[in-house]
């Protein structure tokens, strides 16, 4: 095999598994390609010691028959993930040396199945960002160059500041940067707004975001806990459900999480999808919607006819109130989550003259611009006086916008069809340095999700003008990601494989 | 609703993040579009409706009073920026 790194998370099970490749062959491959991309930035540390050690340990439960669903299988985890003796600093300055006693569930889940643990992925500071560019270790580069660029360009400006390479979106602009690279087979990503969809349909990749409370938050740094869910980034439909299986399933330790079976998702790629009925929404069509949006939007909806599918035309009218209620919600719940960080028990601390300035202190240079100025408008919206009209306000909307998705689901729509995104990627220092709300309408398509608590995938549907990828999202019934994987599938089929850049970089 | 330069220091104050001077006007205007672009939400007939609690329904689990967790005083202090004896050391508090 010419380069092992180009294999889907699928077929490097089954190389592996049959004993074609070995565990450590794997990830050594995956480990030089690392190193030969650090300019891209997607892993701010690695793990090679740690990686080999777990696959040489694969390698012997495969010997001797006791292989896991992932047995030897190379990751990389999202800096949100406590990671035991591992650094996670949810790439804040603010956790500054933190390196947690205790593992997350989600990863523990994974190391149980077998997987190897390459390094800690790129993202934006607590996961509050569209760009992976409020990152404590600066913005990560996107694999794909921006057109007419060539190689050359590219490493120059990888050597400089970035700017003019793209984004690969975010947070997990990491993640999704280290899985279009093939610095890893899979990566695990988190969605609190649009924050596994946005980065894959930037980077020609297929993310999930689960159903709100399918994974367990534990050990997952909070950053809005009603909205934030765990899940995949991977080349491949078939590798999104693989890894999910392993990530979901009931925790204790989440009071959040759900006590529901987890059906074998991968079982339903290759399901019919005949006679489904796939809900288009209006709402979705936005003024400004650049043409070729519209275009993908329409190519989706011609496949899923052509297999065999029901296209209803449907209306969820509170759509256009969601963003803006998330821009309450989310850093209301942030300002509570992030009060814990204060100087004292982990992390930075900046001495003041007493204990509040040294709290004022610590605060300040710990989180930065776009962390700041969420705590204080979540501070703001919770004070006296405004919580009323601010917060309570929002949270009776968002009771609105669950009731829309409610009333299709009710209709019998099985699952919605939008695009993922408003456009393709944008460059490096392009957005939002003028005005904050500008970056966040990155989000206006993905954040409804949230917003209802439901599944919604991401799944690459074609290239702009310009030959960037574009994202087509499906949104799911609760606990129905079946049905998701199965209708991507047919996306994916239909839309060819997308072919990712070449190495550059 | 906008904010003026003293409410943002109010709120930096409640948000225990210290706040210089000269950046409390740029600081203004950022929180101003903000609270802008959540205005359109007053337009929304909201009478009657429940806020949400919780986005998937379902009872709060209970679980048996008991120590669940104890990995031991030297793991909990272990990356405190400061810690003596097992106890998290802050600036003085008490005159």
């Amino acid at each position: 095999m010419s380069d092992i790194t180009k294999l889907t998370l699928a077929d490097a099970r089954d190389a592996v598994q049959g004993k074609k490749i070995s565990a450590v062959e794997l990830t050594q491959a995956h480990l030089a390609a690392m190193a030969k991309a650090r300019a891209l930035n997607a892993y701010i540390v690695e793990t090679p010691e740690k990686a080999l050690d777990m696959a040489k340990a694969s390698d012997a439960r495969i010997a001797s028959g006791k292989a896991g669903p992932l047995e030897g299988l190379p990751l990389g985890i999202k800096d949100l993930y406590a990671t035991e003796g591992v650094h996670m600093q949810a790439c804040s300055h603010i956790l500054d040396g933190f390196k947690p006693p205790y593992e997350s569930t989600v990863t523990s889940q994974l190391w149980r199945d077998g997987a190897v643990m390459l390094g800690k992925l790129n993202m934006d500071e607590f996961a509050m960002g569209s760009s992976n560019e409020t990152s404590y270790y600066g913005p990560v580069a996107s694999p794909w160059l921006p057109a007419n660029w060539d190689a050359a360009q590219g490493r120059e400006a990888l050597k400089g500041d970035k700017k003019g390479l793209l984004v690969p979106g975010g947070s997990s602009g990491g993640s999704a940067t280290a899985v279009a690279a093939h610095l890893c087979l899979g990566a695990t990503a988190t969605d609190t707004g649009g924050s596994i969809r946005q980065p894959a349909a930037f980077t020609g990749t297929v993310g999930i975001k689960p159903t709100y409370g399918r994974c367990s938050r534990w050990g997952v740094a909070a950053f809005a806990s009603s909205l934030d869910q765990a899940g995949p980034i991977a080349r491949t439909v078939r590798d999104c459900a693989i890894m999910l299986g392993s990530m979901a399933g009931y925790d204790v330790k989440d009071s959040t999480s759900v006590d529901t079976p987890v059906p074998d998702y991968e079982a339903a790629i290759g399901a019919s999808i005949k006679g489904k009925k796939i809900g288009i929404p209006k709402e979705y069509r936005i003024d400004g919607m650049p043409a070729e949006i519209e275009a993908l939007w329409q190519k989706g909806i011609e496949w899923l006819r052509a297999a065999g599918a029901e296209i209803v035309d449907i209306s969820l009218p509170y759509t256009k109130t969601a963003l803006p209620a998330y821009y309450i919600v989310a850093p209301a719940e942030a300002s509570s989550n992030l009060a814990r960080y204060d100087g004292v028990r982990y992390g930075l601390r900046v001495p003041g003259k007493d204990i509040s300035s040294m709290y004022e202190n610590t605060r300040a240079e710990g989180f930065g611009r776009e962390v700041r100025r969420r705590i204080m408008i979540g501070t703001y919206v919770l004070s006296a006086g405004y919580y009323d009209a601010y917060y309570v306000r929002a949270q009776k909307i968002r009771t609105l916008i669950k009731r829309d998705f409610e009333t299709a689901y009710k209709a019998g729509i099985d699952a919605i069809l939008t695009p993922a995104t408003p456009s393709a990627a944008f460059g490096i220092g392009e957005k939002g340095s003028a005005d904050p709300v500008e970056m966040y309408l990155n989000d206006v398509f993905t954040v409804t999700v949230n917003m209802a608590g439901l599944p919604g995938l991401a799944v690459p549907g074609g290239l702009s003008a310009s030959g960037l990828p574009l994202g087509l999202q499906l949104i799911g019934r609760p606990f129905d990601e079946e049905t998701l994987f199965s209708i991507a599938e047919v996306i994916e089929q239909s839309a060819g494989r997308i072919e990712l850049p070449q190495a550059w970089w | 609703m906008s904010v003026d330069l003293a409410t943002v220091r109010r709120i930096a104050h409640l948000s225990r993040i210290a706040l210089r001077d000269d950046e409390a006007p740029h600081l203004q205007q950022e929180l101003n579009a903000i609270l802008a672009f959540v205005e359109e939400l007053n337009a929304i007939d909201v009478e009657g409706v429940e806020p949400m609690t919780s986005v998937i329904p379902m009872r709060l689990p209970l679980r048996a009073d008991v120590v669940t967790d104890h990995a031991g005083a030297d793991v909990v202090t272990h990356n405190a920026p400061g810690a003596e004896d097992h106890f998290f050391t802050v600036p003085k508090v008490v005159e």
